[in-house]
């Protein structure tokens, strides 16, 4: 048995300290509230540990530079929030395209624009899912809690490995932001995955041909692998293929696929307290400790309301709605957001129950009570 | 003991921000309860005031923000201002003795204690100020020990400070246990 | 020892994309035959590119090789060259990829003065795209996007990266083609950020446009204008006018910036190794 460690962490640091863990090694970043804290972490951590800092001159080129140090062979990583995330979302799509492995922390504030710039929000998940340019694949992953918020990092990055894909993971600056106590695990005892290294000869290898789980072997550059890889539409030797309908096709669904297949392993969700759920609250990020704690107060009053919590935005976990459309009265959505989510709830649910959204965005959390009036409403 | 709220708010260089965290370590790693911490950030941190919210309760918090604290340690004018109206009647306010108005409902127990003149002349450091905050708030309201406040705060500060950072939270203990 | 460049080429890539007459293909020749007289490994060469006619250069040069988005190319040199201290690394760039849309990082890597060797390919337009004013466009040309002549003033790139601190900076063209292979010889040998200006013919996109239909034109307009920097002392300003300068400008000694980072690390390292121990 490994040895647990128990700390008062924020939740920033300990994303930062998770991707240590995770095995990342390179981080590029430009300096945006509330995700600060995640460069200043690594800016230390890293070179202790053999890997890079570095501060770019802006949003954009340190996603490039992200994506270079991954294509170099090191496990890589960048933190933003809304304006910066919304400038990574060009070379988001290149890493979607090129397989490239990394991860992507959005703490997210308050908007449009540059909005409210410390306080929390969860505007961005339609931008995680489809922020960048064509209709590209994507994992995105929220935590609710510190703890959450370092497992999750770990996760990410053994998604992206995994997958050859980038990961974004979607926190807010309230679980950045928070200092609570976690029970870490033993470092030794976390599972990392690393990617996949091709066991051709550099005159077979083709840089696009995937095994049969859709997701290509890597070769290390430098190793006698002199391969092209492109953004435009490429076929397996990584030559453009502009004008080829029948590559282009293939590919995206190859990219598609190469996720769906792996969806129960990506989708992490909790069921709390549905087992006799009259009501259910579905949850994720900042908004699901609010309903944690409303369905703690409802339960003593006698309401029996539950939570569908999701650690998983994208692939979208519709089998856990599914699962109890038929059970419960109504599906209480809360979101700091004009509601994006919900028409998710909605395309699964609808038929068979009421779907509510509850939606704040003036900065604040939405608070337990808040929810609790919304279910007695829907009651 | 269930759910304890607690805002402490103060002037920049009074050490706030860490006499939070060392409180809610306090009770999340040496008396094995749960704690959050939270602090003001942005140009609310810039203009010169400082607020630490530390939740300290025996289960999970889940719901992490502060609406009516139950405890406010109040080091300025100002933060006496800004939180008097958001205090419930059970609600217990540490106020600095340098606060001459603290308009509060009746019920509203207040405490003013020479906190910063402690820390200033009998410790020698305005630097300490959290110190004898914490250990006056520990004597008061109980929601930590001292010897758990003293552990927490020697894995946070500077070492070569070890001396002068135990003298205030004393200091602090003594000044709070006078009052009760 | 002369350079078969075609061994250096990836054939079975052919046919290349660019019109007749193009000097994209000069420069890339200078290029490969420069590493190859220097006798470098090809294994250890990554050649990076952005997006425009001179970012496809590298799909059929037969080194490492990747095309990244538009103007970009340089920060992800950045980040690959930190994951890969070990491997030289070349950007090839165009007008508009470079000073255009990615003229910020290219000031940025410049004043970081890290070990990579950028290749600026200066037509003059926005080749790929059918013919736009880019930023090195001559005021008062005519392009798609300029019907009645730019009135824009351009940028001199090789002073624009001198200023930001690149620590080896010269200017060639495809006419002069002797001079650019050496150019980029002793760029590519500078330990530090180093940059080659190669200005080139676009005969589709600017030389028709520009009374200049034709390639050998282009190539004249080249010849004439240019003038050596070893020569450009002996001669007054009134002989300079309308001349642009060729030849090598900078060629500093600078601590790198990998080199310097790595001294870096094993400050830090003394401090202490996390590694997941808390």
């Amino acid at each position: 048995m490994g040895k647990k460690q128990v700390k008062l962490m924020q939740g920033n640091e300990a994303c930062a300290e998770a991707a240590i863990v995770a095995g990342a090694r390179f981080f590029a970043g430009y300096p945006i509230t509330p995700a600060t804290e995640i460069a200043e972490t690594l800016a230390k951590l890293l070179p202790q540990n053999g890997g890079t800092f570095i501060q770019m001159e802006d949003e954009i080129a340190s996603m490039a530079a992200v994506i270079g140090a991954s294509i170099g062979g090191v496990k890589s990583m960048t933190a933003t929030s809304g304006p910066g995330f919304t400038l990574k979302q060009e070379n988001l799509g290149y890493a979607a395209m090129i397989e490239i492995p990394c991860v992507i922390v959005n703490v997210q504030r308050g908007g449009p624009s540059t909005g409210l710039p410390t306080l929390p929000a969860q505007m961005d998940v339609m931008q995680a899912r489809w922020g960048t340019h064509g209709d590209h694949p994507i994992v995105v992953l929220s935590p609710s809690t510190v703890y959450e918020f370092y497992i999750l990092t770990i996760k990410a990055f053994n998604f992206a490995e995994m997958l050859r894909t980038p990961v974004i993971i979607l926190s807010d600056a309230i679980v950045g932001h928070l200092r609570e106590k976690v029970v870490l695990p033993d470092p030794s005892e976390i599972e990392i995955v690393n990617r996949k290294k091709t066991d051709v000869s550099p005159e077979k290898f083709l840089p696009f041909k995937a095994d049969e789980d859709g997701v290509p072997p890597f070769a290390n550059y430098g190793e006698g692998y002199r391969y092209h890889m492109t953004s435009n539409n490429h076929d397996e030797s990584g030559a453009p293929a502009t004008n080829n309908h029948k590559v282009a096709d293939a590919l995206l669904r190859r990219l598609h696929n190469k996720v769906e297949k792996r969806r129960s392993e990506i989708i992490i969700t909790d069921e709390i307290m549905m087992d006799d759920a009259e009501v259910a609250v579905f949850a994720y990020g900042c908004t699901a400790r609010s309903a944690f704690s409303a369905v703690e107060i409802t339960r003593e009053q006698g309401i029996k309301l539950g939570l569908i919590k999701t650690q998983t935005l994208w692939p979208f976990p519709y089998e856990a709605i599914k699962k109890y459309a038929n059970q419960v009265k109504a599906i209480i959505v809360p979101e700091m957001n004009m509601g994006q989510l919900v028409g998710e709830v909605e395309r699964v649910a609808c038929k068979d129950t009421k779907v509510t959204p509850l939606n704040k965005f003036d900065g604040r959390m939405i608070t337990p009570e808040e929810i609790i009036s919304t279910v007695k409403e829907v009651i | 003991m269930e759910r304890y709220e607690i805002v402490i708010s103060g002037f920049g260089g009074q050490g706030v921000v860490l006499g939070g965290i060392i409180l809610a370590e306090a009770a999340a790693i040496y008396e094995d309860k749960n704690a959050t911490h939270n602090q003001s950030y942005g140009p609310e941190a810039r203009g010169g005031a400082s607020k630490s919210e530390v939740i300290i309760s025996d289960k999970t918090v889940h719901y992490p923000e502060i609406e009516k604290p139950d405890i406010l340690v109040a080091l300025t004018q100002e933060a006496v201002n800004k939180f008097a109206s958001n205090l419930k009647e059970s609600s217990i306010v540490l106020a600095d003795s340098s606060i001459k108005e603290i308009n509060v409902a009746n019920q509203v127990k207040v405490y003013s204690l020479p906190i910063i003149e402690t820390a200033a002349i009998e410790v020698g450091s305005e630097l300490v100020t959290n110190m004898v905050t914490l250990g006056a708030l520990a004597a008061i309201t109980k929601v930590v020990s001292k010897e758990a406040l003293e552990k927490s705060m020697l894995s946070r500060i500077p070492k070569g400070t070890e001396e002068l950072n135990l003298k205030a939270l004393a200091k602090g203990f003594e000044i709070g246990e006078q009052v009760i | 020892m002369a350079v078969h460049v075609q061994e250096y080429l990836r054939l079975d890539k052919m046919p290349h994309i660019w019109c007749p007459g193009c000097g994209t293909g000069i420069v890339d020749g200078a290029l490969v035959r420069a590493i190859g007289n220097l006798g470098y490994n090809r294994d250890n060469v990554m050649v990076i590119t952005g997006i425009g006619c001179s970012a496809r250069s590298n799909a059929i040069l037969d080194f490492n090789t990747f095309q990244t988005t538009h103007g970009r190319a340089l920060s992800f040199a950045t980040g690959f060259k930190l994951a890969r201290p070990e491997m030289k690394v070349i950007v090839i760039t165009g007008d508009g990829d470079g000073s255009g849309i990615g003229g910020n990082h290219l000031i940025h890597t410049a004043r970081r003065n890290i070990d990579i060797t950028t290749i600026l390919i200066n037509n003059s337009i926005y080749g790929m795209t059918g013919g736009q004013y880019s930023p090195l466009t001559p005021t008062g040309s005519f392009a798609t996007t300029a019907p009645y002549g730019t009135v824009e003033d351009t940028f001199d790139v090789c002073k624009l990266v001198e200023a930001a601190g690149a620590t080896y900076v010269a200017r060639s063209t495809a006419y002069h083609v002797t001079l650019l292979e050496q150019l980029i010889t002793s760029a590519l040998e500078h330990k530090g950020f180093s940059f080659v200006e190669a200005i080139t013919q676009c005969p589709i996109g600017y030389g028709r446009r520009n009374k200049m239909k034709t390639p050998t034109e282009m190539l004249k307009w080249q010849k004439d204008h240019a003038v050596n920097i070893k020569a450009a002392s002996r001669l007054s300003e009134e002989q300079l006018e309308g001349k642009f300068l060729i030849g090598e400008f900078v060629v500093k000694n600078k601590a790198e910036y990998t080199e310097k980072y790595n001294k870096l690390k094993e400050e830090a390292k003394k401090e202490g190794d996390f590694n997941g121990k808390i």
